[in-house]
């Protein structure tokens, strides 16, 4: 529960009369409050600096160090104070967690000295409010960046547990770990320039033989060529297949951008080898040539730029695609414009509006080849704006993609990171709820024995109970109490409520069965079933028990109730000294037993609606009886 | 290039809406209340001077400007009951404590309310447990009045309850409260036979000096 809130718990609780006349089971007593103390102010001195604050303030977090009994270590008798021997600067936001319920992180502050102090005092970091939050994560994410590259450093010895195939794989992925790794890398960057080299100087016209005009180098010097070629494909192929062997994942591997590259790189080679002789294909093989020029982009393993390149060109898609989109619908315009217009000149060059398609482009974009020009003067005109506009169009898109593509780039960055951190913030909240209603579920186990022991004796063992909750968790446990006997339901939790919705037993008990609550006190039966859903599969009735659980059983077999073996079995959290007890009062069990008979002739069997008995027993009786509803 | 111009010229509007919202957003946080002095507050209500101090406390903590707006108080009331959506109650109970109706609750309010609750007799606890009731105000609980109360409280169990929440429960119950409250049967409570009956209902009685000593 929220600091702030925990304020307005008495008012929650007062409003509380608003279910009293609508309620028809009888509430449960309310925790007494423990010597109702004064509200006193607390000195926290934290090196020397002294800091003042209510006692309730504190009291407010009792899972914290200063919430609970820890803080008690710290006492000073003569002075009167709680000493803490820590940073001043950093108690400031501590204190004021408490104070405002929200904690924020001081920017100056150094991050893992707020982190040490917020283990000290006992506070999760999560709860650090939404203003300084991003802050507070970018912070940490940078250290523990920091922290990972010091780690790296020392990582990059041989780990001694690594077989060969993770080290070749290491080592191909990063070049550094070792020399090998190094010289391999430099070769096949080698090898790619020679092979994007050689792609390049084969066409080169290289020198004329007396009686032939100019041949390129590669049809000149074949032999030269084609053993280097081979040998280069050698080397991928080489490389290809040891990156296939090394890869962790096959699939994975052969699925990623750059062993395509790989591939496609070196394919052109092999088809070229199969199909040499059959003259048909030629056309096609020469094509195919033309893939060999990716092999450039093998270097994309060699440089970071070219991979970031890449991806940032990927991400930026839609903003491309607009920007060939409206380029495409001045294109149209213009084309169909000065088709028309010049429709009409003879010996137009603009035959048709894809032919004037040509002239559109190279006029918007300021090329300007002069191989169509329009003849006649509407023409002119249409043309001279289509020049002006597409200096507009092309120039005024581009700067809104470049700083488009920065923004949705760094947008990403952050809208990734807000996610990443808001699924873990959500999930630390619910974690808090659930953890707050199954501390309420946890404590309704705990608190039917709590008001048992609260009549008679052993006044030892409801201290100890009562410390195990504060005293603000047991009166919001009473409320959410009360409102479940308003209702006449109880709360599960989820596991328990999908387990009854599968067993499709959609029983309706009188979860307050009239007849029970007549004899019964405050408690009634209303507990019986909170009682009755907690099987404890270790337990072992006491065997003196038995006989007057069986016979409760029984009965409520007759109410049309569940038999409540389970009942019986949750009665083992007890202590030893407490089963005495009920031996001693099994004998009022039975007598309470007898007289249920008539009020279910009253209400109709297996319904929901529970009657009000006329006349309540007092208190005092249902020592009895309270014993029974275990 | 003509579609550009057009993007171009629709932009300004927009602009002046946003300035708009902005001065609207100025005069709203201007509004700040101040309660009236500790003096008349005690006299008015039955706290002591120290029980108002840390009442006041608290409320100014969670709220700085001194009056709560209903969807803070749906919030601060929804933190008590995890497990269902007690936003509609709720509102109900800020009616109910909202006595001039000017749709926030001064600690005047608040603390007129709570001393009713907590220190008041058991008529005056009834009737304002009748006032919470009538939703409009009228002196009479109609059966849909008391269905929508019924259901709000229904709604702050949540999901998962056991025996599972049947869709009939709320109006199941409210035929009890009928039943039992509706001595003349003519379809409506009245404020009378509201605490005739319930002074005769020792349940009832008892439960209402459960929350005695909350402060």
């Amino acid at each position: 529960m929220a600091a702030g809130v925990a304020a307005w718990l008495p008012f929650a609780r007062a409003a509380a009369i608003g279910w009293m006349p609508v309620a028809n089971c009888p509430m449960p007593v309310a925790p007494r409050d423990h010597g109702k103390r004064q509200d006193e102010l607390i000195i926290l001195n934290v090196s020397g600096r002294r800091f003042q604050t209510w006692r309730t303030t504190l009291d407010r977090y009792p899972d914290t160090l200063l919430g609970s009994s820890e803080k008690e270590f710290f006492y000073n008798e003569e002075t009167k104070e709680y000493f803490f021997d820590r940073d001043p600067d950093a108690f400031r936001s501590i204190l004021n967690f408490y104070r405002t319920g929200k904690l924020h992180y001081p920017r100056h502050e150094c991050i893992s000295a707020y982190d040490e102090e917020l283990a000290f005092f006992g506070i999760i970091p999560e709860i650090i409010g939404d203003c300084c939050y991003e802050e507070y994560k970018d912070r940490k994410r940078e250290n523990a960046e920091r922290l990972m590259d010091d780690q790296e450093e020392n990582k990059d010895n041989k780990l001694p547990n690594m077989n060969f195939r993770e080290t070749m794989w290491r080592a191909f992925e990063n070049p550094h770990t070792s020399t090998m790794a190094l010289v391999f890398y430099y070769v096949t960057g080698f090898f790619i320039a020679i092979s994007v080299i050689t792609n390049v100087v084969e066409t080169v016209p290289c020198g004329s033989t007396p009686n032939q005009k100019d041949v390129p180098c590669g049809e000149r010097y074949t032999v030269a060529f084609f053993c280097m070629d081979t040998a280069c494909v050698m080397i991928f192929t080489v490389e290809y297949l040891m990156r296939l062997f090394a890869a962790p994942s096959r699939y994975r591997f052969m699925r990623s951008v750059m062993s395509i590259i790989d591939v496609v790189a070196i394919l052109p080679y092999y088809i070229g080898l199969v199909m040499t002789n059959n003259e048909d294909v030629s056309g096609a093989f020469v094509t195919l040539r033309v893939f060999r020029v990716f092999r450039i982009f093998k270097f994309s393993r060699h440089s970071q730029g070219l991979r970031i390149l890449g991806y940032t060109l990927k991400s930026c898609a839609s903003e491309l695609g607009f920007l060939l989109f409206s380029l495409t619908m001045a294109i149209i315009i213009f084309a169909t414009v000065m088709f028309y217009a010049e429709k009409g000149s003879s010996s137009s060059k603009f035959t048709s509006i894809p032919a004037s398609f040509w002239y559109t482009i190279v006029t918007m974009t300021t090329l300007g080849y002069g191989d169509m020009v329009p003849k006649t003067i509407a023409g002119k005109i249409f043309g001279s704006i289509c020049s002006l506009s597409g200096v507009l169009v092309i120039a005024l898109p581009v700067p809104v993609i470049v700083s488009n593509f920065s923004r949705i780039y760094h947008q990403n960055q952050r809208a990734d990171k807000r996610r990443a951190q808001k699924k873990a913030r959500l999930a630390r909240i619910r974690v808090v709820k659930t953890g707050m209603s199954s501390a309420f579920l946890h404590n309704k186990r705990n608190g039917l024995f709590n008001e048992l022991l609260e009549l008679p004796c052993s006044e030892e063992v409801e201290q100890h109970l009562s410390k195990t909750a504060s005293l603000l968790e047991s009166q919001h446990h009473h409320l959410l109490h009360c409102l479940e006997k308003t209702t006449a339901h109880e709360f599960v939790d989820e596991q328990l409520y999908e387990q009854n919705c599968r067993e499709g037993a959609v029983q309706s008990y009188p979860s307050c069965s009239p007849s029970l609550s007549s004899q019964e006190g405050p408690t009634g039966t209303c507990c019986t079933h909170q009682a009755r859903k907690n099987p404890l599969p270790d337990a072992s009735v006491p065997p003196t028990c038995q006989g007057a659980l069986q016979e409760l059983s029984a009965v409520h077999i007759q109410c049309s109730d569940q038999p409540a073996l389970s009942t019986s079995r949750s009665s083992l959290n007890m202590k030893l000294d407490d089963t005495s007890r009920l031996n001693c009062k099994s004998g009022l069990i039975t007598t309470a037993i007898i007289s249920i008979p008539t009020p279910p002739a009253v209400s109709p069997e297996g319904d929901s609606q529970p009657l009000t008995s006329p006349s309540m027993q007092t208190i005092a009786s249902s020592n009895a009886v309270k014993v029974s509803t275990l | 290039m003509g579609a550009l111009m057009v993007i171009f010229s629709l932009q300004p509007k927009q602009r002046n809406k946003r300035t708009d919202s902005v001065e609207d957003e100025l005069e709203l946080s201007a509004v700040r209340h101040r309660p009236e002095g500790l003096e008349q507050l005690e006299a008015q209500t039955r706290f002591t001077r120290k029980e108002l101090q840390v009442l006041y406390r608290g409320f100014k903590n969670e709220c700085p400007s001194g009056v709560v707006n209903e969807d803070t108080f749906k919030d601060i009331y929804s933190q008590f009951f995890p497990q269902g959506d007690a936003s509609t109650y709720a509102h109900f109970l800020f009616n109910a404590f909202d006595t001039d109706h000017n749709g926030s609750v001064s600690f005047e309010d608040f603390v007129m309310g709570l001393s009713i609750l907590l220190r008041g007799s058991v008529q005056e606890k009834l009737n304002w447990a009748f006032n919470l009731y009538d939703i409009n105000k009228d002196g009479y609980i109609t059966k849909e009045e008391m269905l929508d109360i019924m259901k709000a409280i229904y709604d702050m169990m949540g999901k998962c309850t056991y025996p599972i929440l049947k869709e009939e429960a709320p109006r199941q119950h409210v035929e009890i409260f009928f039943q039992k409250m509706d001595k003349n049967k003519d379809g409506v409570v009245t404020i009378d036979e509201f605490i005739d009956c319930c002074q005769n209902d020792e349940n009832i009685m008892r439960s209402m000096q459960l929350f005695e000593n909350v402060i």
